[in-house]
């Protein structure tokens, strides 16, 4: 039998019972590779439910620093007996299936391409302790430990990682040790090791950390100086204000007072929050809220008002699988077009699509001057994928010089100084970006209505149509100035050098890069690639599609949303646009986007660009 | 109906102690049917507004959608205005709050959008108790979409075109007072004897103000069987006794008898007098206020004036221990942690 053979380049996936506390002991495994220097990816894939349902945990180590879904699993650790057919199936051919073997193991369980690694979890925990709710904990610690024996693990690493997890809680740390030790004892004493598959410590991590996409939005929030977050709880962008509020609570308590300078306001629904938030930014504070897919369409209508009546307002979407409820607790990126053209009549909002934790904090933090700036919406559109699991992502910086771009807003000096009348939606520097006021600003000047409907320069409710027409041209004209002002698309390459491209966005930018690699290495192919980071369109996108004779775009949605918006927004053949699609609710994978254009262009019988010597 | 508001003013006006006079609390022409209930509310938040000597522009004007929700045009002209979204004003009114706490913020809001669209947000707007002054022009009717029910409307109420409402009515001071709000007034859009002085309260008032104002739709709902039609509310109307508003700088110069007034100190020092009509009502017990809604509603009528107050309470801002400066005014300084502090929280990640 052929047994997997590799040192730092496996998938690990752990199948637990949800509530159980596995997904801390399987981080605690993702950390500890971390920590050995070696690139690490973790997903968790969860359900939504509190406890009792079958969760996953998947860990992608990877010495090369291939940080996306790879597909497929080298080694099983299966304590969930409700999902260990399936389980035992998805394993690769010479993968390791490890499992309690404190009762014998299902007869019908059975394949001869894979190596079994029992180990009577459930026994030992029952010998060593006697509180249940231990007995469950630490069973998920001790196959932590297990596997610290089988892959070599540098066991060092688990002694630090342990009394960091635990700081504050130093009780907690003898006992977690114990148990990694009666893992790392029973294999030592009797199973093979270290198996054909090892890791060893390595030097890939520099300086980067792991961390969350949602925390770093919060944290984001908190230096981009917004002051007011209202939000409705909705998985899974609920961490993103919980980040908010906690750095919050370290940064930004008033020494003197101990006051608090922010606000956070949990909502009756997302009506509310992006109303609060709206109304906030109306009033001249920086404001937020975060939700997901059906959040986003509860705040349609507000939307079009923020856009109709330019007022800034930032809105996280943490999207996940729709439509409707769809599936909760996975990843897709389906809300791309209902975010871009939110809200009924004449709409376009601006959308920003981090790809990283860097990019998800430097984009909260400059979304909150570009809402300023252009005074509407801005969308940050983010993923479950990215939201929710920690990445491996570059350490993050704030240059101190830095400052907020408020916008045009006239102080009350200003308004005393001007000799014009003010007009509220008037054009003065030709950029289509009027000025604004804050309320109590000035005792005579600078009052104005704001309002959904329609009016005139000067903010005077009217229904002439050539006043209407006025308002929503120059509304176009500021969009044609939002594409100067919004995040350049990054171009894997300075010159075009293949009449193929590809295009994507978001948390698929790891398994993009590596689907680029394997095409160059086994096709010989060389593909031009660009991840569009932003809505509307710049001329970069403009010009990449022209460029290329065929571009295929990638996502995970069922009806290709990106491509729809280029086709539209860039009136761009439909035909030159083949598409990559993953929408199960799992990350696309390498192999996914492979797989995929690979059929297209052997369809096609194209002859390969040779790679240059 | 007038469409031009003449130029001329009386060159006496009397100022006020900003040397402002009522004009200058005025807003655009009004562009309600003649005779609309909600006119006189305009007129009443313009003379309570100029008797306290309030900036125009300290104040904000929110509103909803509805005939109510325009009405903030039609006073306080030097004022920021934001004519939202139906139903939706309070959350639009909370973040305006929460960016500046140093304005005065004015809601209003109709029948229909605050008792239907909008009944989430108002019940919400009132248990966090926003301050702010919100009220409600209640003409049991839909005025924009010409006159269907609203949920403010009586059973057996009818309408101009002659049907019988069936269902049972929301009545906002109840639902209010069972929110948590601390101040509570019912009064007439025709009786502004006592609006002004209700209104000038509610602006002292520190927290959620309410006032459910019963304002006839002349055009839709002024029916001899519409029960918020002027005939019938000033046949049934009784109110919880004459008030006065004495502010915090005035001397009190009017002498009560003291078994028939009650005496309630404001937050901010100002005193509200009330002569007793209602022996039975305590303004400061939330159950005898509950009570006296009931009873008088058993017995038919409207009870009017100040329903309940609390004083002292903890608004928002006290609850969220937001800093005393405004929110919209801290800078990058006050507002930005530094790299140094990121530098800690990458560390902290690794």
């Amino acid at each position: 039998m052929r047994r997997i053979n590799s040192v730092n380049e496996f998938v690990i996936r752990f199948a637990n019972v949800n509530g159980t506390g596995s997904a801390s002991a399987n981080g605690m495994f993702a950390k500890a590779i971390y920590r050995m220097g070696v690139p690490v990816s973790a997903k968790n894939i969860f359900p939504s439910n509190i406890q009792g349902l079958p969760t996953w945990y998947e860990v992608r180590v990877s010495e090369r620093g291939h940080l996306g879904r790879r597909g497929g699993y080298d080694i099983m650790v299966s304590v969930n007996p409700q999902s260990m057919e399936k389980d035992l199936k998805d394993l690769e051919p010479g993968g390791y299936f490890l499992y309690d073997n404190t009762k014998p193991l299902d007869p019908g369980l059975q394949r001869d391409d894979v190596t079994f690694l029992g180990i009577p979890l459930t026994e030992i925990c029952r010998r060593e302790y006697s509180d249940p709710r231990q007995r469950q904990l630490f069973k998920n610690v001790i196959y932590v430990g297990a596997l610290a024996a089988l892959l070599d693990m540098d066991f060092q690493v688990f002694n630090t990682l342990v009394a960091d997890q635990f700081k504050g809680k130093e009780k907690l740390v003898a006992p977690n040790l114990h148990a990694l030790e009666l893992g790392y004892q029973y294999v030592k004493e009797h199973l093979e090791s270290p198996l054909p598959i090892t890791t060893r410590r390595s030097d890939r991590i520099g300086e980067r950390i792991l961390l969350e996409g949602n925390e770093a939005v919060g944290l984001g929030a908190i230096y981009g100086g917004a002051t007011v977050a209202a939000w409705y709880p909705i998985t899974p962008s609920t961490s993103v204000v919980e980040a908010y509020e906690k750095y919050g609570n370290r940064l930004r308590i008033d020494p003197g007072s101990g006051n608090r300078k922010f606000a956070v306001v949990q909502a009756e629904d997302e009506l509310a929050a992006i109303g609060i938030a709206i109304g906030a930014g109306w009033n001249g504070a920086r404001a937020f809220t975060a939700t997901s897919g059906p959040g986003l369409s509860l705040m349609s209508e507000f939307l079009g008002l923020a856009y109709f009546a330019e007022i800034p307002v930032v809105l996280v979407d943490v999207q996940r699988a729709g439509p409707s409820t769809g599936m909760p607790t996975r990843t897709q990126q389906s809300d791309i077009l209902p975010a871009a053209y939110a809200s009924h009549g004449d709409t376009k909002q601006v959308l920003l699509i981090p790809a990283t934790p860097r990019e998800a904090f430097e984009m909260a933090a400059a979304s909150f001057d570009l809402a300023d700036r252009l005074q509407t919406p801005i969308i940050l559109m983010s993923d479950l994928d990215l939201g929710m699991n920690e990445h491996l992502s570059d350490p993050l910086e704030w240059d101190d010089d830095r400052r907020y771009d408020r916008g045009k807003v006239l102080s009350e000096d200003e308004l005393e100084r001007m000799n014009t009348r003010f007009g509220r939606y008037l054009d003065v520097d030709g950029d289509a970006i009027p000025y604004r006021t804050y309320p109590g600003s000035h005792p005579t000047r600078g009052a104005f209505f704001t309002r959904g409907t329609s009016r005139d320069e000067y903010a005077r409710y009217t229904e002439e149509g050539d006043a209407y027409v006025r308002n929503m041209d120059r509304l176009l004209r500021k969009w044609e100035t939002a594409k100067s002002l919004v995040p350049a698309p990054i171009p894997y390459q300075e010159q075009p050098q293949s009449s193929i491209g590809m295009i994507f966005y978001g948390s698929s930018v790891h398994a993009c890069e590596e689907a680029l690699d394997i095409l160059r290495e086994e096709d010989g192919l060389v593909i031009d690639a660009l991840r569009i980071r932003a809505f509307p369109f710049n001329r970069q996108v403009q010009q990449f599609l022209t460029e290329h004779e065929r571009v295929f775009v990638v996502e995970m949605n069922r009806d290709g949303q990106m491509r729809t918006l280029l086709m539209n927004e860039c009136e761009h053949d439909p035909a030159r646009l083949p598409s990559v699609r993953r929408y199960d609710g799992l990350s696309i994978t390498a192999s996914d986007i492979v797989a995929g254009m690979r059929r297209v262009l052997d369809r096609n019988n194209v002859v390969p660009l040779k790679k240059k010597a | 109906m007038s469409y031009v508001r003449p130029s001329f003013r009386h060159p006496q006006l009397p100022a006020n102690e900003l040397g402002l006079t009522r004009r200058d609390y005025e807003g655009s022409l009004s562009t309600l049917c003649s005779g609309c209930g909600h006119d006189s509310i305009s007129g009443a938040i313009i003379q309570a507004c100029f008797e306290l000597s309030i900036p125009p522009h300290k104040v904000a004007k929110l509103s909803g959608i509805g005939c109510s929700s325009k009405t903030p045009t039609y006073f306080l002209g030097k004022a920021h205005g934001f004519n939202s979204v139906h139903g939706r004003m309070p959350s639009v009114a909370t973040g305006a709050n929460l960016a500046n706490r140093d304005l005065i913020y004015l809601g209003m809001s109709g029948d229909g959008d605050s008792a239907s669209i909008g009944l989430g947000q108002f019940g919400h707007v009132v248990r966090r108790n926003l301050n702010m002054i919100y009220i409600v022009a209640n003409n049991g009717c839909y005025g924009l979409t010409k006159g269907q029910d609203s949920a403010t409307a009586d059973v057996g109420s009818v309408s101009k075109a002659g049907k019988v409402n069936p269902f049972e009515p929301i009545d906002l001071c109840t639902l209010a007072l069972h929110q948590g709000a601390t101040f509570v007034a019912r009064s007439f859009s025709g009786d502004k004897d006592q609006l002004v002085p209700l209104l000038k309260a509610a602006i002292a008032h520190k927290g959620f103000a309410f006032i459910d104002v019963i304002s006839p739709c002349v055009t839709f709902n002024n029916t001899p069987q519409s029960t918020k039609g002027y005939e019938f509310v000033r046949d049934h109307i009784e109110a919880t006794g004459k008030i006065d508003f004495v502010p915090m700088k005035s001397e009190i110069t009017a002498k009560y008898e003291p078994d028939f007034t009650h005496e309630v100190t404001l937050h901010d020092g100002s005193v509200i007098h009330l002569y007793k009509g209602d022996k039975e009502l305590d303004v400061l017990d939330r159950r005898s206020a509950l009570t006296a809604i009931e009873n008088h509603k058993e017995a038919g009528r409207f009870l009017t004036g100040l329903l309940y107050m609390e004083p002292e309470n903890n608004d928002l801002h006290d609850t969220l221990g937001t800093t005393r400066k405004p929110l919209r005014d801290l800078n990058e300084a006050e507002l930005c942690p530094n790299n140094h502090a990121l530098q800690v929280i990458n560390d902290s990640l690794r």
